[in-house]
């Protein structure tokens, strides 16, 4: 069947005016499933593979941390080219649908098109079928979606996403890494990707707690931010200057919000008013406290 | 014993249109209407997973009438074509109009070109920003569409309804009396038999939902449980121990206006 413009919604049957036949066959609920059979040049992963890796801006570090009842993802907002920064206010962490957030690392113009398609794919199943996908069925989604960008992968045009949300099922917030192949992980705890994701890691570990509230888990977040930037030089500190902040955001019962910048701003002052007591962050007990 | 070998294009199109009108006709009806703050779908429909009203997107809704598998595929394809045009340009030029002119063109082949038309009826609501910008499609099964203002009945008995409505429904009303107002209609609708009936519908009989102004991004949401109980035009008269609403929305208080047991 060869739809001229799928948009024009002419063509039905191939013969008379009215939605092509793809529109009222019957599918399963996805819309990237959707997309492909209409016409598979709307997906970017059908974008012609060529020979040279070009150079296009990269996002990178993006952490999360659960608590009891939720989960929270912070991103900071650099994207480089190269040696340059390319950006200091781009957006790296979604809402992906009500319970979930979706974070992203790598090729920034192929990643945030791929968190579209992934929004609109939730969004789309949860409307064809009544019902959500369940957590597990989000995360394995993703990673098919993430599968088909593996050529471009190869060519340097690499997509790392990480996926967090609220289980409504199991009542807890669950955290999933991926690789470039699409190989996903469920994580525990905490995890980081992104050109600063060792240093964030390192930090997470020393500081996370699984007694931590929302507010200790984003404390804990924009710490290890502070330490990724500290050490990898494209990953972005809070500008305080310039009021950029880093996106971060919390998913538990009540669904997904943002913080909002006023209170995002207190907390982001808060740490980087302790590093400057002590630039290297919190330090570790002297040896009276320790056995206190 | 004569086969006749010639029909009238006249005498097909009749006869179709007969066929698809008596499908229609067997189904309770659906009420769709504008009230201040958005536009609000009632449907008599006991059934809690096969819905008669949907969320397309955004700011737009879907009610139908009919022969369910139909215009479940109708729907499919409305959400697949809304999705399609807001991935590909911008959420906000998803529009009831393009949707209802592609349905329109569907449903208008569907009945010239094939030997069964759909047994539908469609009403595509979209909300605007003020309610100057509302719009309420109405689709029948040979294509044609309406374009209606403040409220819509389709179905079996819909002239009874609409008149029902004609003398009640006015600009401004609240979610509840709306709510009210619809639901009452739908009790006063004559039976498939043509006999008609006033009766009781609990809240376990109606499908309700609307498209809310206020909200943001996704407008559509149902109305369920106590929430919908509080609204009824008998929840006050029939069960004096009515709790109060979970709801904290202004627009869900109990409603006891006056004129909601007429």
């Amino acid at each position: 069947m060869t739809v001229a413009d799928p948009l024009s919604g002419k063509g039905f049957d191939g013969s008379g005016a009215g939605l092509p036949y793809a529109f009222l066959a019957a599918g399963n609920g996805s819309f990237s499933a959707f997309l492909a059979s209409l016409d598979p040049s709307l997906l970017t992963t059908a974008v012609g593979a060529g020979t040279h890796a070009i150079d296009a801006p990269h996002g990178t570090t993006i952490v999360s941390s659960v608590f009891p009842g939720g989960v929270v993802m912070a991103g900071d907002r650099r994207a480089t080219m190269g040696n340059l920064i390319a950006s200091r206010e781009i957006e790296k962490v979604f809402q992906a649908d009500e319970y979930s957030c979706v974070g992203i690392a790598g090729t920034a113009g192929l990643a945030i098109e791929l968190v579209r398609l992934f929004q609109v794919e939730l969004e789309h199943y949860e409307k064809i079928e009544g019902v959500t996908l369940s957590m597990e069925g989000k995360a394995n989604r993703l990673s098919s979606m993430l599968r088909g960008n593996l050529a471009m992968a190869m060519q340097g045009l690499a997509v790392v996403p990480l996926f967090a949300g609220y289980d409504q099922d199991q009542s807890r917030g669950r955290i999933f890494s991926y690789d470039v192949t699409g190989g996903r992980d469920e994580e525990h705890d905490f995890h980081s990707v992104g050109s600063g994701s060792l240093f964030a890691r390192g930090s997470l570990k020393k500081l996370y707690r699984s007694d931590l509230d929302a507010t200790g888990a984003v404390r804990v977040c924009i710490e290890a931010l502070y330490d990724a930037a500290d050490d990898d030089s494209a990953t972005g500190g809070p500008d305080l200057a310039r009021g950029i902040l880093p996106v971060v955001t919390v998913v538990d019962a009540q669904g997904y919000r943002r913080i909002p910048e006023p209170e995002l701003d207190t907390l982001v002052r808060a740490v980087v008013a302790a590093r400057q007591q002590r630039p290297d962050g919190p330090y570790a007990p002297s040896g009276q406290e320790a056995q206190a | 014993m004569s086969t006749p070998f010639y029909v009238s294009p006249e005498q097909v199109i009749k006869d179709k249109a007969d066929y698809a009108r008596k499908g229609i006709a067997r189904g309770r009806s659906v009420v769709v209407l504008e009230y201040a703050e958005g536009i609000c779908m009632v449907a008599e429909n006991p059934s809690r997973a096969l819905h008669k009203i949907s969320e397309i997107y955004d700011r737009i809704a879907f009610a139908a009438v009919g022969k369910y598998n139909e215009f479940e595929n109708l729907r499919v394809a409305g959400v697949r074509l809304a999705d399609l045009r807001g991935y590909s340009y911008a959420r906000r030029d998803v529009t009831a109009r393009g949707l209802a002119n592609a349905y329109a063109q569907t449903l208008g082949s569907i009945f010239t070109e094939t030997n069964k038309p759909y047994e539908v009826e469609i009403v595509v609501a979209e909300i605007g920003d003020d309610p100057s910008g509302d719009s309420l499609y109405r689709l029948r099964f040979d294509g044609s569409v309406a374009d209606e203002q403040g409220y819509v009945a389709m179905g079996g008995s819909a002239e009874a309804v609409s008149a029902a409505l004609q003398s009640r429904w006015q600009p401004g009303l609240a979610l509840a009396e709306a709510v009210s107002l619809a639901v009452s209609v739908l009790a006063k609708e004559g039976a498939p038999d043509g006999i008609p009936e006033d009766r009781v519908l609990e809240v376990t009989q109606l499908e309700v939902a609307i498209l809310e102004r206020g909200r943001p991004r996704r407008t559509f949401r149902r109305i369920e449980g106590e929430a919908l109980r509080v609204m009824l035009p008998t929840a006050a008269a029939s069960d004096p121990a009515v709790p109060e609403a979970p709801d904290s929305d202004a627009d869900s208080a109990p409603a006891t206006e006056p004129d909601a047991s007429v």
